[in-house]
């Protein structure tokens, strides 16, 4: 079952000026996130991330196409119950203490009193603010309201979880706290859809990812497939007990080849040339150390379609 | 309705820690001050200035609410972006629009009744006679608070904090000068005047109907009917703003 559907989504953003032309943020985007899934969305800057989540979480209108969140039509406000957002470089009441702002929060959300605290206790714990619960946060660091507004997010306990950008702003220790609730939530069976541009925090915690690059989505699946289709492989070969003059002369498409005492590191940019090259090593009588494909990396795919889109 | 009364309890909080009420400090000190330097009057003319005064103050306090933070209560979501967050919640644009009008009404009723408060303790210092006028005086002008606070509303659904507060201020000022609108449209020639005029008269808020402190001052009660329809046709107004505020608010994209 899907979480998200998205078909044909279309936004132009209107210029306040008749006559002139709209900017187009979203040019027919389709995707679907499965439910209990981790969902990275990747794009640069400007590429139709944040209004995709906005659609999706029904603060603004898509211009045409369909979009259905837990089985519903966006904009829905029964399914909004279901869902939590973190919206990017939050900005929230900040003369509230972040008790209040989370029981401010869980009400909206139609929580009881006895419900509403027993979250708080647990959300703020889980975020490490538990000694901050009685601040107000005008005085919390910006690392603070984003783990406090992640706590926001999920204070009604939301079958799915949108949340743009959240781990900007977040030092490593922040990252990691923020990675590991990601995946506790995945652990729960939540459907996660995130949006960012670190690629490091997609590769680590996503079961699925999508490209998104000028409103278009250009690549979705899992890491691993999308990394492994299209690319080169290279394939690393470490040796001991053969020069590498020998080698040279008797293999081709050798990309690099290093040569640091008895040990002796050729790197491979066609993986049709690793029998030959075994072939070498033991008609050398040389000793094999390793054999390491190499794969591509998501940011080559992601700079490789970036670049792809730009010039068509 | 749950929810309407969670966002309006939050804007009142909003309110009393952006320190709002410190206005009333200086209500006090000015009717306390007035009713010092006016102690050399006769007694007749002391007693009519102290209640015109406090009556007036009463109403430019509240208004000054009603307006500058009338103005802000949708603009200052969006422009600080925290309305991305309440309206990912299960809260329609109407409920939250109905939860930010009377979040600020709960503070101006607050402001008013210890104006109120203020007001009738300096009267009794003065030994001016407290007459029912006066009551009926300060719950006209709370009325008029409801329907400018609506008009501030409604106006930053759509414009911006500058346009909302120049076109909330313009409207007040019409608002007390209908009588005048509705003689200019019987004197006038022109019948493409009359008509633009009296459509302008039956259009802007008819504030003058809520006026009795001229009155009140004197200790001169309005009829009750007067007082009920005056009430009503104040109500009524500020619903149709509000609902208007709702229609705009639906379709805003953030």
């Amino acid at each position: 079952m899907d979480a998200i559907v998205v078909e044909g989504l279309k936004k132009i953003y209107r210029s306040g000026w008749p006559g002139r032309q709209g900017v187009t943020a979203l040019a027919g985007l389709s995707l679907s996130v499965q439910v209990g899934e981790i969902y990275g969305f990747l794009g640069p800057n400007g590429s139709g991330k944040t209004t995709t989540l906005k659609i999706l979480v029904g603060l603004i209108r898509a211009t045409t196409g369909k979009a259905q969140v837990l089985g519903k039509p966006v904009g829905e406000v029964a399914v909004r119950r279901r869902l939590g957002f973190l919206p990017e470089s939050p900005y929230f009441y900040d003369y509230l203490t972040a008790e209040e702002f989370l029981a401010f929060y869980g009400q909206l959300a139609g929580l009881n009193r006895s419900d509403l605290n027993i979250r708080i206790n647990h959300l703020l714990e889980l975020v490490g603010l538990a000694e901050a619960r009685r601040r107000q946060l005008r005085m919390f660091s910006k690392g603070m309201l984003q783990r406090v507004g992640l706590a926001q997010a999920l204070i009604h306990d939301p079958e799915l979880v949108i949340l743009d950008e959240p781990m900007s702003g977040l030092d490593p220790i922040g990252r990691k706290q923020v990675r590991d609730l990601i995946l506790s939530l995945r652990e729960k069976g939540k459907t996660v859809f995130f949006s960012t541009h670190i690629i490091p925090d997609v590769e680590m915690i996503c079961d699925r990812v999508g490209i998104i690059v000028k409103g278009q989505l250009l690549a979705s699946g899992r890491v691993d497939e999308l990394v492994s289709h299209g690319h080169t492989h290279s394939v690393e070969v470490v040796c001991e007990g053969v020069s590498t003059d020998q080698l040279k002369t008797q293999v081709k498409d050798v990309t690099r080849m290093l040569q640091q005492g008895r040990r002796c590191l050729i790197v491979l940019d066609n993986a049709g040339q690793l029998e030959n090259v075994l072939g070498v090593i033991r008609s050398q009588g040389g000793t094999l150390v390793s054999v390491t494909p190499q794969k591509g990396s998501l940011e080559e795919l992601f700079i490789l379609q970036n670049e792809l889109h730009s010039v068509v | 309705m749950w929810r309407v009364g969670v966002i309006a309890v939050n804007t009142f909080r909003e309110n009393l820690r952006d320190k709002i009420l410190y206005n009333l400090l200086f209500f006090a000190l000015l009717l306390i001050g007035m009713s010092v330097i006016l102690a050399d009057l006769t007694i007749a003319e002391q007693k009519k200035i102290v209640s015109d005064m406090g009556l007036a103050a009463i109403n430019i306090v509240g208004l000054i609410i009603a307006i500058f933070v009338g103005i802000g209560l949708v603009n200052k979501e969006i422009e600080r972006r925290t309305v991305y967050t309440i309206m990912a919640r299960p809260i329609s644009r109407s409920q939250f629009i109905l939860g930010k009008y009377l979040g600020l009404v709960l503070t101006l009723f607050v402001n008013v009744m210890v104006m109120l408060g203020v007001f009738l303790g300096t009267l009794w210092m003065d030994q001016v006679p407290i007459h029912g006028a006066v009551f009926q005086a300060v719950e006209l002008i709370f009325i008029e608070l409801l329907l400018v606070t609506a008009l501030a509303l409604f106006f930053s659904t759509f414009s911006s904090t500058t346009l909302s507060a120049i076109m909330t201020l313009g409207l007040y000022v019409v608002g007390h000068l209908t009588g005048d609108l509705k003689g200019l449209a019987e004197k006038s020639p022109s019948e493409f005047v009359k008509a633009v005029v009296t459509g302008l008269y039956y259009l802007c808020p008819n504030l003058e109907l809520l006026n009795v402190k001229g009155q009140a001052a004197s200790g001169i009660a309005v009829a009750l009917s007067y007082q009920w329809l005056a009430t009503a046709y104040g109500l009524v107004y500020a619903s149709l703003l509000l609902a208007g505020a709702c229609l705009i608010f639906q379709r805003r994209d953030f």
